[in-house]
C-alpha cells in the first residue's frame, strides 16, 4: 500500500513560552515509503515539527499521529518507529562507536543484535572504526555515527535533519546512496536540507515551511512539472537594433546588447510553441548562429515560493495532502 | 517498562564510572583516608570517647557520609548534565522510555556507584581505625536509603544547573559545610544549649546520627526519626522530579 499514510499531523500549531509561534495550523500526510523532503528557510519550523513528532518539544493544539498511533498518547510505540538523525552533532565524545550505538539500540527497547549492528556500521563505512573514541573522528565520520545509532533500533520512519550540512561532496553521496537503500528497504524518510539538489536528486514529494505554516506539498516530479520555467536563449549573429512589430510574441524578449533573444515559457505549455516562435523568426529573417535551453531547478521553485511569488497561487493547488 | 532501556542507561553511567576511576573511585577514598589518619589516628588518640565510643571510631560514620552526600549528588548531577550540556539529551527524549525509568536508570546508577565507594571507605577506614558495626543490616540500609536520595537530589540539581559552577555550588557551598556541621565530627550534646537546638534544623544532624546508630548503637536523635527524616527527603525530591517531568521544565519545551 504505497499511498498509505504513515504520518498524519492535522492543525498543529505550537507557540514557544517566548511567544514565537513555531507552527501555524499544519496539516500534513507522509506516506509510507517515500522519501519526502521538506523544505524552507532557517526559523521556517522545519526543526520545529520533526522535534515534536519525535518527542523533543512538547507539542501544542493539533492532532499527530503515526502509524495510527497518537504521538503523545502512544509515545512508546510510537517513538520504537521513529529514527532520528539530528542536526547538530550531537555526541559522548569519550564514547566508542560501538558503545554510542549500542546505547541507542538499547533505549528503543531492542536487545543486543551484534550481527544487525555490525552490517550497520560496515555499510557505513565505520566497522573498522568500532573502538574509536568518537572524540577522534572527522566530521563527516561523526555524522555517519549519527546515522548509526538512528538506525541501531531498525526504525519504520526515518528522520533525517539537514543530515549532509557540511559534509563533504563525497560523503554526501554515500549518504544519498545510503537513503535509496533505505527507502528501498521500505523506510519512510523525512529529509529537511538546504542543499536543494538533495531534495531534487532524491525525493519522491517536495514539501515547503515558511513562517511555521506549509505553502506546498507536492510530488517532486509535478512540482517541476507546474512550477518549472524553460528558457530558450537564442545567439544571433549581428547585433539587433529591436524586434519587428510582427514578431511581438509573449516571453520572448531581446537583450540590450540585441545579441541575444530568450524566450521564457511554462513547461506546462505546449512545445510546439517553441517551434511556432523559431519559424516566425525565420519568416522575418531572423537567424540565429546557437541555442540553448534550461529548466528551473527546485531551487528556484523554493525561494521563488517562499519569497511569496506564487506561494498564494500555490497553496490552492498543492494544498498540503 | 522498557527494561533494555534501564539497562542501556545503567551500563553506560556504571561505565563512564569504570572509565573515570580513578577521579570517581580511588580520589574520594584516598581524601576521605586522610581524614582517618589525621582526624582518626594521629588527633583521634588524643581525644576523649564520646558515648562510650573512641573518637576515632566516632567519626568514622560521619566521614563515609560526607564522601557519599558529596559523591551521590555530583554523580547524579553530572549524568544527567552531561547530556544536556553535549545536546545528546535528545536521544533520551526520543526514546520509548518514560521519566520514571529514566530516573530509575540515573538514580540507580549512580546510587549504585555511591553504595559501592561507600563499602569501600568502609572497609578502607578498617585499616586505620578499629571499629564495630552494632546493625549491619541498618548500616546498609541508611547506606542505600541515603545514597538514594541524594542521587534523586543530585538529579534535580542536574537538571537545574545552567553550567558547571552551579553544578559545584551546592555540594561544595551547602552539603559539605552542613555535613561538617551536622555532627560528622561531634556529638551536638557537646554543642552550647541553644546550638544544641539550632543544629536540629540542619537535616544531615538526623542523617549521621542514624547511620551512626547502626554502626555503635548510639545518637543524638532517634533512628526512627532519622529514617523519617531520610524519607521525607526523599519524598520532597520525588515530587521535584515529577514536577520537572510534568512541565518540562529546563528539558522540553
Amino acid at each position: 500500500m504505497p499511498d498509505e499514510a504513515i504520518i498524519s499531523v492535522s492543525n498543529l500549531s505550537k507557540v514557544y513560552p517566548s511567544g514565537f509561534q513555531a507552527l501555524d495550523n499544519i496539516n500534513l500526510t507522509i506516506k509510507r515509503g517515500e522519501i519526502f523532503a521538506l523544505l524552507g528557510p532557517n526559523g521556517a519550523g522545519k526543526t520545529t515539527l520533526i522535534s515534536i513528532l519525535c518527542g523533543l518539544v512538547n507539542p501544542g493544539p493539533g492532532e499527530l499521529k503515526v502509524d495510527g498511533l497518537d504521538v503523545v498518547k502512544d509515545y512508546r510505540a510510537v517513538r520504537r518507529k521513529i529514527g532520528l538523525v539530528p542536526q547538530e552533532i550531537s555526541i559522548s565524545m569519550f564514547e566508542t562507536v560501538w558503545a554510542t550505538v549500542n546505547l541507542t539500540r538499547g533505549l528503543y527497547g531492542k536487545k543486543p543484535d551484534n550481527v544487525y549492528l555490525e552490517k550497520l556500521l560496515r555499510s557505513l563505512s565505520l566497522w573498522d572504526k568500532k573502538d574509536n573514541k568518537l572524540m577522534t573522528l572527522s566530521g563527516g565520520m561523526k555524522r555517519r555515527v549519527l546515522i548509526a545509532k538512528a538506525l541501531s533500533h531498525q526504525p519504520q520512519v526515518l528522520f533525517l535533519d539537514e543530515p549532509t550540512a557540511g559534509v563533504d561532496v563525497e560523503l554526501r553521496r554515500d549518504m544519498w546512496q545510503m537513503i535509496r537503500g533505505l527507502k528501498n528497504d521500505g523506510v519512510t524518510i523525512i529529509l529537511t536540507t538546504h542543499y536543494i539538489e538533495e531534495a531534487e536528486d532524491m525525493a519522491d514529494r517536495v514539501g515547503v515551511i515558511n513562517k511555521g505554516r506549509i505553502v506546498l506539498v507536492e510530488e517532486k516530479a509535478e512540482l517541476m512539472k507546474k512550477l518549472g520555467r524553460r528558457e530558450l536563449v537564442l545567439e544571433l549573429p549581428a547585433p539587433l537594433p529591436a524586434l519587428p512589430a510582427a514578431v511581438q510574441i509573449d516571453g520572448l524578449v531581446l537583450s540590450a546588447d540585441g545579441k541575444k533573444l530568450t524566450y521564457t515559457y511554462d513547461t506546462r505549455s505546449d512545445y510546439g510553441e517553441i517551434g511556432r516562435v523559431i519559424r516566425t523568426l525565420y519568416d522575418h529573417g531572423i537567424e540565429f548562429r546557437d541555442l540553448q535551453t534550461s529548466q528551473s531547478t527546485l531551487e528556484d521553485i523554493f525561494v521563488s515560493l517562499v519569497s511569496g511569488n506564487d506561494a498564494n497561487a500555490v497553496e490552492s493547488k498543492g494544498g498540503a495532502q | 517498562m522498557n527494561f533494555q532501556a534501564i539497562k542501556a542507561i545503567y551500563r553506560y553511567e556504571i561505565n563512564r564510572t569504570l572509565r573515570t576511576w580513578k577521579q570517581s573511585i580511588a580520589s574520594p577514598v584516598i581524601s576521605t583516608s586522610l581524614y582517618f589518619i589525621v582526624f582518626g589516628s594521629a588527633i583521634g588518640s588524643r581525644m576523649m570517647d564520646i558515648d562510650g565510643v573512641s573518637y576515632a571510631a566516632f567519626i568514622v560514620p560521619g566521614l563515609i557520609l560526607l564522601t557519599i552526600l558529596v559523591e551521590s549528588i555530583n554523580n547524579a548531577a553530572f549524568g544527567i548534565y552531561m547530556p544536556r550540556f553535549t545536546g545528546t539529551i535528545y536521544e533520551i527524549l526520543a526514546a520509548p522510555i518514560s521519566a520514571f525509568e529514566i530516573v530509575i536508570a540515573y538514580v540507580g546508577a549512580a546510587a549504585t556507584k555511591s553504595v559501592v565507594l561507600g563499602l569501600i571507605i568502609l572497609l578502607t577506614a578498617r585499616g586505620f581505625v578499629d571499629f564495630s558495626i552494632v546493625y549491619p543490616f541498618w548500616m546498609l540500609a541508611f547506606l542505600v536509603l541515603i545514597s538514594v536520595t541524594f542521587c534523586l537530589f543530585g538529579f534535580v540539581l542536574g537538571v537545574w544547573a545552567d553550567g558547571f559552577e552551579r553544578l559545584q555550588i551546592v555540594p561544595m557551598m551547602v552539603v559539605m559545610p552542613l555535613t561538617f556541621l551536622g555532627g560528622s565530627f561531634y556529638s551536638i550534646n557537646m554543642l552550647p544549649g541553644i546550638w544544641q537546638t539550632v543544629a536540629l534544623f540542619n537535616p544531615v544532624v538526623y542523617l549521621v546520627n542514624g547511620f551512626r546508630w547502626s554502626f555503635y548503637g548510639v545518637s543524638d536523635v532517634n533512628a526512627a526519626l532519622s529514617l523519617s527524616m531520610i524519607f521525607l527527603f526523599m519524598l520532597i525530591c520525588l515530587s521535584v522530579i515529577w514536577w520537572i517531568f510534568k512541565t518540562g521544565y529546563k528539558i522540553k519545551v
